[in-house]
């Protein structure tokens, strides 16, 4: 330690470092304390393996170069990878020039902020060079500044229809990030006016300096470049951009194998501070384009959330169609921390759902091939119901159906819901009676009650299809033959089974066999909701209404005959706009059934 | 030339009836319809509540004076565009001839809802779900059916139900219901018939009279909750669920013919008409000025409208609101 | 004692004058939609857990409205909350966020 090498204007950057690193280390011990038995082990599991080599491997990839951003728009990434990896490379490359100074290692640890101030003339290697390359790294910094100021007024510019509002002590961090490098910039060129020892942009705009009384600015300007840094040093835990440091530690957490519980845990913590508020989700969300509603999507839940301001009628606004979820740069499951949040208290009895106890499914005499399970919905779309049956006893199945009479519930709304025991005992009844049935195949014909055999359903002693699945298998395999018919269709995914469970290849598969099926502008993974999803409690009849009109407006662009689903709800929320040309997919099959 | 004092949208009851009075005042009248004939919905129904009277027999007494010198009738013609040009209206049709006319009288009309948007009854993927106009045609005897043991007649499809968009209620469903299960028991004695609703609206002369003769004189029973769905049994019949509101316990019912009382929206030329010009209202329906002093006036000078174009309308109420419209443009005709 | 005044079944009368509404309107406050019931019976006639229990979704919001809360929160509880009555609603009422927040009304003393 060289003890001329101090100026009291450190004092507010060392202050606010320390500050920063402890409030840092309450909340990771905080999250890391708070994580469940069965997280923990994880962690404990994978924590010497390759995964903590991917996970640095992703780190560097998402949190330093934002690769996602990227992909999604590279002006917004190039803005995001400004901030990044322009600053970390002006601390790395800082100190580094730092120590080629002093010539050894172990220098003072501010001297990778503050050397031009310090620097007393003296040569030492690369001198040039590194005053060239901090100066490049500064404008590359001052580029994405830049950037995100156009950003502010002119969102539009990077992609963004509408971008996050702030909180005020976000308005603090923000004015201070705003500030430190311009600050950097004067400070290092009032430096260079008198000791000329800046780079090609700290020295031309010295040179320009030069001829002010320049002198009496040096010092003043270095204690607001360092009391902007302590600024920001000491909101930064309480502001977007905490998620700095946390979305390394996600990111870490999560190649470990750790994932949300059933409950909140310090993972969950990880995954609310991980939000920069990018607002990359605002643009995605239906509510936002179609229903107008401009405070409930995933960003400003996550702050709510945060900022521990439970407000349900947030909570509760939420299709769970998950387009946020694919399109989160930082890859949060903003909509399973959402259904945390809704978690019921007070509500665990042990005998929920009793009454299904006296259920039990008909004689065991025969063997079954199918147990067809319709779901709730699909009794309200009897031309699924029928269909699956003809499209059943076409290719001769010995199937029984379990829901005919009585509708039984997977339990998923409940789920979505927060009613965890209520869902937990529904899920074992249903699991008792579908076993009970010990066909080969569980087919179902709702998305919700195939998303939830699949991933809810442990104890099921058999394979689950989707009636789309199914259908593909029977065409497949010869046991039914359809018939190609002169007819343009278009293909809907449902939410639950192509973003939730990456069924898309089979329901195309079995509509090019029936007609000619045309793409459209968001299929696939970047699939619409329909608008009529359960998930969500908090919106209107006429809301739902909204949205299922802009997406069928969006589906049908291209005019076809017929648009194809296979959902009963998406199937009826369409059919608010237009009976005649919604189809589900088993209907589509049955009229090209070659009926003998 | 093609130019006329007025020119009638729709040969309906409405227009019908408009057509006639304006040439008893020696209008020149051009009366236009889609259709192959006169008499637009009136064919739908062959007898008519709360008197049983004959609709082929109104339909002939309106048409009487039709062919009047002064009534010129074009069927066939679909009017694709309505402009008005310097006080003048031009109406264009689909092969592309122009007529023009001082005034013009929408009489567009309704149209039955389509009961293919409720799914869960069933219609046309069950046989045995038929609607209202499908059992005018059973009881006309155009079409034969075999008894049925149990008949369950469904009201407010289409009515009443925000989830196809329509918040209204259509009026005239409620005493057609009883009309026809009072004909149907006439056809059919042994028949049991069920009447699911939700209110029964029995406002007009007789309306109550007819009710009372239906549960007292007919037997029919009157269940108070709305079906909400139906399904098949193995011996091709259909089974209804509702819930009996008023001994609030599950209802279950095993019908051979299910009757859907469909509504009344506004009819596609109506909507289309309302849409071009500017007048409808948020339900389809074309807007009168104002229902108490102006109610066959729109805001466009020159311009009028009669009939279901407005809202729903039983037929006597039809044919008031024709005979008054008819006047109001003799009226303004004689202004200029 | 012998009384010849004028009296009625207590246990069986909706005392109006002595309910307590304050539930009742809170959840006008959390469920507008919830008063626009014209009491149909649709609900109640496609409800899952009608099926297999005495669940009356249309009653338990009927008592709700007349501030007969007693027996409700055992009710409430058949609910799967599987949405069927949601869609057959004819006014539109927000059925699934009415049980919800009734549940929470009355969990609340």
């Amino acid at each position: 330690m060289d003890i001329n090498m101090y100026n009291p204007f450190i004092v507010p950057f060392a202050f606010g470092v320390i500050v920063l690193f402890i409030n840092l280390f309450i909340a990771f011990v905080s999250w890391i304390y708070h994580l469940d038995k069965q997280q923990s082990k994880h962690v404990l599991k994978n924590i010497i393996s390759f995964k903590t080599i991917a996970a640095i491997w992703e780190a560097l990839r998402e949190c330093i170069f934002h690769r996602n951003i990227f992909k999604r728009n590279p002006v917004l990434g190039y803005m995001h990878l400004c901030f990044a990896f322009g600053w970390l490379a002006l601390i790395v490359v800082g100190k580094m020039e730092a120590v080629a100074y002093v010539g050894e290692y172990w220098t003072n640890p501010w001297l990778a902020i503050f050397l031009r101030f310090f620097e007393d003339g003296r040569a030492f290697p690369h001198k040039e060079v590194y005053a060239f390359v901090m100066d490049l790294l500064l404008t590359f910094v001052l580029s994405g500044l830049l950037l995100a100021l156009i950003k502010r007024v002119y969102s539009q510019l990077l992609g963004m229809k509408k971008t996050t509002k702030h909180t005020p002590s976000d308005r603090i961090a923000l004015i201070s990030l705003w500030c430190i490098f311009p600050l950097r910039l004067l400070a290092e060129s009032a430096t260079a006016a008198i000791k000329h020892n800046g780079g090609f942009l700290t020295q031309s705009l010295g040179n320009l300096l030069a001829n002010l009384p320049i002198e009496h600015f040096v010092l003043p300007l270095w204690w607001a470049y360092s009391i902007a840094l302590c600024l920001f040093f000491i909101f930064m835990p309480f502001t977007r951009y905490m998620h700095i440091f946390s979305e390394v530690l996600l990111v870490f957490f999560r190649k470990w194998g750790v994932t949300e519980s059933e409950k909140k845990t310090g993972y969950t913590d990880m995954e609310i501070n991980a939000c920069s508020r990018c607002g990359i989700c605002i643009d995605v969300c239906q509510l936002n384009t179609a229903a107008n509603f401009n405070n409930v999507q995933s960003v400003y839940f996550i702050r709510n959330a945060r900022e521990m301001v439970n407000n349900t009628k947030v909570i509760n606004n939420c299709l769970m169609c998950n387009r946020c979820v694919d399109a989160c740069p930082v890859g949060i499951k903003t909509t399973l921390v959402r259904q945390l949040f809704r978690e019921k208290d007070g509500f665990n009895k042990t005998n929920y759902y009793d009454y299904l106890n006296t259920l039990s499914s008909d004689n065991k005499s025969k063997k079954y091939s199918i147990a067809y399970f319709a779901g709730c919905m699909s009794h309200l779309t009897p031309s699924i119901i029928n269909s699956m049956k003809t499209i059943f006893d076409k290719a001769g199945e010995n199937y029984c159906f379990i829901d005919e009479d009585k509708n039984l519930c997977c339990g998923k709304p409940l789920r979505q819901q927060g009613f965890l025991t209520q869902a937990e005992a529904l899920k074992k009844h249903v699991t008792e009676i579908i076993n009970q049935t010990d066909a080969d195949f569980l087919v179902t014909s709702c998305p919700i009650c195939y998303n939830s055999f699949v991933n809810e359903y442990n104890e099921l002693k058999m394979p689950v299809l989707h009636h789309t699945q199914y259908i593909d298998m029977i065409t497949t395999n010869g046991k039914i033959v359809l018939e190609k018919k002169n007819l343009s269709m278009v293909y809907h995914d449902p939410c639950e089974i192509s973003r939730g469970c990456n069924i898309y290849e089979e329901p195309r598969n079995v509509l090019r066999k029936t007609g000619n099926l045309f793409s459209t502008e968001n299929e696939k993974n970047d699939t619409l909701c329909c608008g009529g999803s359960i998930a969500d409690t908090a919106i209107e009849g006429t809301d739902i209404e909204a949205i299922a009109k802009n997406t069928f407006a969006t589906l049908t662009k291209s005019n076809p005959d017929i648009l194809v689903t296979a959902c009963p709800l998406c199937k009826k929320t369409f059919m608010r706009n237009n009976a005649a040309c919604v189809k589900d997919i088993s209907e589509i099959v049955v009229d090209s059934l070659n009926i003998d | 030339m093609n130019t006329f004092d007025s020119i009638i949208i729709g040969a309906g009851p409405a227009g019908l009836k408009a057509a006639d009075t304006l040439a008893n005042f020696n209008r020149k009248v051009l009366l236009i319809d889609t259709d192959a004939k006169i008499g637009g919905k009136l064919n739908l129904w062959d007898r008519l509540f709360p008197d049983f009277s004959s609709s082929q027999e109104l339909l002939n007494q309106l048409s009487k004076n039709i062919n009047n010198e002064n009534v010129t009738l074009k069927l066939n013609t679909n009017i694709i565009s309505i402009k008005n040009n310097d006080n003048h209206w031009m109406a264009t049709d689909s092969n592309g001839n122009t007529f023009y006319a001082t005034t013009m009288i929408i009489a567009t009309g309704f149209d039955v809802f389509d009961a293919h948007r409720k799914e869960e009854y069933g219609y046309g993927i069950y046989k045995n779900v038929i609607t209202s106009v499908d059992l005018e045609k059973i009881l006309s005897g155009e079409v034969s059916i075999e008894t049925p043991s149990k008949v369950a007649f469904i009201q407010c499809v289409g009515s009443r139900d925000e989830k196809v968009g329509n918040n209204f209620c259509s009026k005239n469903c409620c005493i057609c219901a009883v009309k026809q299960t009072i004909e149907l028991k006439e056809k059919f004695p042994l028949t049991d018939i069920y009447c699911f609703y939700m209110d029964l609206r029995m406002f007009g002369q007789s309306y109550e009279e007819l009710y009372r003769r239906s549960q007292q004189d007919y037997g029919v029973n009157f269940v108070r909750g709305r079906v909400s769905e139906i399904s098949p049994t193995m011996d091709n019949k259909v089974v209804l669920k509702a819930e009996d509101t008023l001994l609030s316990r599950p209802l279950k019912l095993t019908a051979d013919l299910v009757v859907l009382m469909v509504g009344m929206e506004a009819s596609k030329g109506t909507k289309i008409l309302g849409n071009q010009l500017n007048i409808n209202n948020t339900d389809g329906f074309v807007k009168s000025t104002d229902r108490y002093l102006s109610d066959s006036e729109t805001t466009l000078k020159g311009l009028f409208v009669t009939g279901t174009s407005k809202r729903q309308m039983s037929i006597p109420e039809t044919m008031n609101d024709a005979v008054n419209a008819a006047v109001i443009v003799n009226n303004f005709l004689n202004t200029l | 004692m012998i009384s010849f005044g004028f009296s009625l079944n207590t246990s069986r009368t909706i005392d109006i004058d002595a309910d307590n509404f304050d539930k009742c309107h809170s959840l006008i406050n959390h469920v507008p939609s919830y008063k626009r019931c014209i009491g149909c019976g649709g609900c109640a006639a496609t409800c899952s857990a009608q099926q297999h229990s005495q669940f009356n979704i249309l009653k338990c919001n009927l008592l709700f409205r007349r501030g007969e809360y007693d027996t409700l929160s055992n009710e409430l509880d058949k609910c799967m909350l599987c949405g069927k009555c949601l869609l057959v609603c004819p006014r539109n009422v927000n059925t699934r966020a009415m049980i919800i927040s009734m549940r929470n009304l009355l969990k609340t003393k």
